[in-house]
């Protein structure tokens, strides 16, 4: 993939890759300079406030003790296990939007991005009723298989991956958009039925735009609030995640909030930087 | 959806008799139409042979069951294809780009089919090494696509198309994608393995060297109907349009014939040797015709015409001039005699053909 000059740029200077030249073109008009330098400081100011008052003395103490411990695990566990069912899910959902034709996939291709736009509590709540122990199918796995969702880690998982699986669904449907579905023909012409063709020969052409798609639903899933707090609650070691122990310690141990604040930053910048060359330069 | 199979008494050649090819295809595609029959023994080469956009392609991919047929029908050594999915059809297909998988070395592509008809991992890329040694490449068989030559990446795609066993090889274009001189070595190659193989071909080219180098048999497609077929000796002879006229490289006229004359339907006549009547073509080349800057005085006024010189180009070492007026002709001629003449467009030159060099024939 070929890099746009400025974003790519962009990336590098947040990573401390090789800056670009500090020439300063002459003419930048007043009106467009100042409001960009305001807008970028208000960007990076926050950044900055949450490094410059970071415990670091106590920043090893703090990110040993056994909440944070317990809440980073849980935090992992729990994203990437959204994560793994919006790929089980998602992969062939992107597949069928993206290589079928049916009646309303307009429809169901605006569905399917919803919870993009839609506020996570409100996908909370939505989870509830349809989940929940007297949810419109809660109830059934409540009554047939005793399956309770609700403030399990199950729970948090399921609350992560609806959160999560759009950002994979659209990430590897524009892949296989831009794959050639010809390969596939090419695949059944050999005696590879449609799923075969799919599993040997789409899948591996594809396979960077899954693993991108996947960065991008754990980067969100890990950082899940809304959806999490009220479809699974917040119960240490069973469904509070980080973004909920941040937001829990800032009330009575703020050294604890910023020092986890300080490991969801650095799982951010990872992301970013693993993702630039996909996802920063694509528009 | 039904197929019938409804071949029309006396639409298709004989003398297959159950083993081969014997297809009629019929896709109605917005307001295209193509409507193909197609016969082809086993051992046999055919080239479709067409312009851009006829239908060559579709008519390929309908054969391939990569398109659905909207009449007509398949039917392969006495089988009937028409539902069978493409992933079953006793069919191999070379494409144009090749569509190697990008992912797999040479030996994995070429092991993908024999996998998918069942062998074992083992067996599979046993077969495949077998296969990329006939084709010489045997040293490059852990090469990725990318690495590989266009020549070497075609063969490749032979060796997958081949390694499935099929009773029918379809290639597309096989040799568009490749550079002039990598192209001679190659068709050569393949003419070879085409010629062993001992099932139906059928390949798509709108290249006519590579047809007539390749093929036993060529059936010309325009328009998404079949326009002529014939062996190459008799297409290059006796070319029944304009387009095979161009691609031959021969001046085509229609017209009725009566003796030794032949009226064309625009106006003038032309004198043939051969003695017909009723509708003819003409054809002559365009090296058989003689240009003067004016009207030659001592010649008969048979096959002389008066012209303007509506371009030139340089054709090979010669210079190809198109010219209009009362009969409207290619002509080549050399450079030196191009400059004698003074040729430029918008002048005027006198045409002329003495009647052995033309050809009439029945249309």
């Amino acid at each position: 993939m070929t890099r746009a000059d400025t974003p790519g740029a962009a990336a590098d200077t947040l990573t401390g890759g090789p800056r670009p030249g500090r020439v300063r073109r002459p003419g930048v008009p007043l009106p467009l300079m100042l409001p960009a330098l305001v807008g970028l400081a208000f960007l990076l100011l926050p950044l900055v406030a949450l490094l410059a008052r970071a415990p670091w003395r106590t920043l090893p103490d703090q990110l040993t003790s056994t909440a944070v411990w317990q809440a980073l695990q849980l935090s992992l566990v729990s994203a990437t296990a959204a994560t793994a069912v919006s790929l089980v899910l998602g992969v062939p959902l992107a597949w069928l939007l993206a290589r079928t034709e049916f009646p309303g996939r307009g429809l169901v291709r605006a569905l399917v991005t919803l919870p993009l736009v839609l506020p996570p509590v409100v996908g909370g709540v939505a989870l509830l009723l349809a989940l929940g122990r007297n949810g419109i199918v809660g109830q059934w796995l409540d009554a047939w298989f005793g399956i309770t969702l609700p403030f399990t880690t199950a729970g948090a998982v399921v609350a992560e991956a609806f959160v999560a699986m759009p950002f994979l669904v659209i990430s590897v449907e524009g892949t296989l958009r831009a794959a050639d579905p010809r390969y596939e023909e090419a695949a059944t012409t050999l005696g590879a039925s449609r799923f075969t063709a799919f599993r040997r020969v789409t899948l591996p052409l594809i396979a960077p735009g899954v693993a991108a798609g996947s960065v991008l639903a754990w980067a969100r899933a890990l950082g899940e609030f809304g959806a999490t707090i009220t479809f699974a609650g917040n119960f240490p070691g069973r469904t509070q995640t980080m973004p909920l122990a941040v937001y829990l310690a800032l009330q009575n141990d703020p050294a604890a909030a910023i020092a986890l604040s300080l490991v969801l930053l650095a799982v951010s910048i990872a992301v970013l930087a693993g993702l630039r060359d996909r996802w920063m330069t694509t528009s | 959806m039904t197929h019938t199979r409804q071949t029309a008494p006396g639409s298709t050649p004989t003398g297959v008799g159950g083993e081969g090819l014997d297809a009629r295809l019929v896709v109605q595609r917005g307001s295209f139409r193509l409507d193909v029959a197609l016969t082809v023994a086993p051992g046999e080469v055919v080239a479709l042979l067409g312009p851009n956009g006829a239908g060559k392609t579709t008519a390929l991919r309908a054969l391939a069951g990569l398109v659905p047929v909207s009449g007509g029908g398949v039917c392969l050594d006495g089988a009937a294809l028409d539902r069978t999915p493409p992933e079953s059809r006793p069919v191999g297909v070379v494409f144009q780009d090749y569509l190697l998988f990008p992912h797999l070395t040479a030996l994995d592509n070429v092991a993908f089919g024999p996998r998918c008809h069942g062998a074992s991992k083992a067996k599979a890329r046993e077969i495949a090494a077998g296969w990329l040694d006939r084709m010489g490449l045997a040293d490059h068989a852990g090469a990725k696509p990318r690495r590989l030559s266009g020549g070497q990446a075609q063969r490749v795609a032979l060796a997958r198309a081949l390694a499935t066993r099929p009773r029918l090889l379809l290639l597309d274009e096989p040799l568009a994608a490749l550079d002039a001189r990598t192209r001679l070595e190659v068709r050569a190659e393949l003419r070879r393995h085409l010629a062993e193989f001992e099932a139906v071909a059928v390949l798509v080219t709108h290249d006519p060297l590579d047809a007539m180098v390749l093929a036993d048999r060529l059936v010309v497609v325009e328009s998404g109907r079949v326009v002529q077929e014939g062996t190459p000796s008799e297409i290059a002879r006796r070319p029944r349009t304009d387009y095979i006229a161009q691609l031959v490289g021969l001046n085509l006229y229609r017209g009725t014939a009566g003796g030794h004359t032949v009226r064309l339907e625009a106006g003038p006549a032309i004198t043939t040797t051969e003695e017909l009547s009723g509708p003819v073509f003409v054809a002559f080349p365009p090296g058989a015709v003689t240009l003067f800057r004016d009207r030659p005085s001592g010649a008969s006024a048979r096959n002389l015409w008066r012209c303007e010189v509506a371009g030139l180009e340089t054709h090979g070492d010669q210079i190809r001039a198109d010219l209009t007026g009362e009969l409207s002709l290619a002509a080549d001629l050399t450079a030196v005699a191009a400059a004698e003449l003074g040729l430029q467009p918008g002048a005027t030159v006198w045409a002329t053909v003495k009647a052995t060099q033309t050809h009439a024939y029945p249309a």
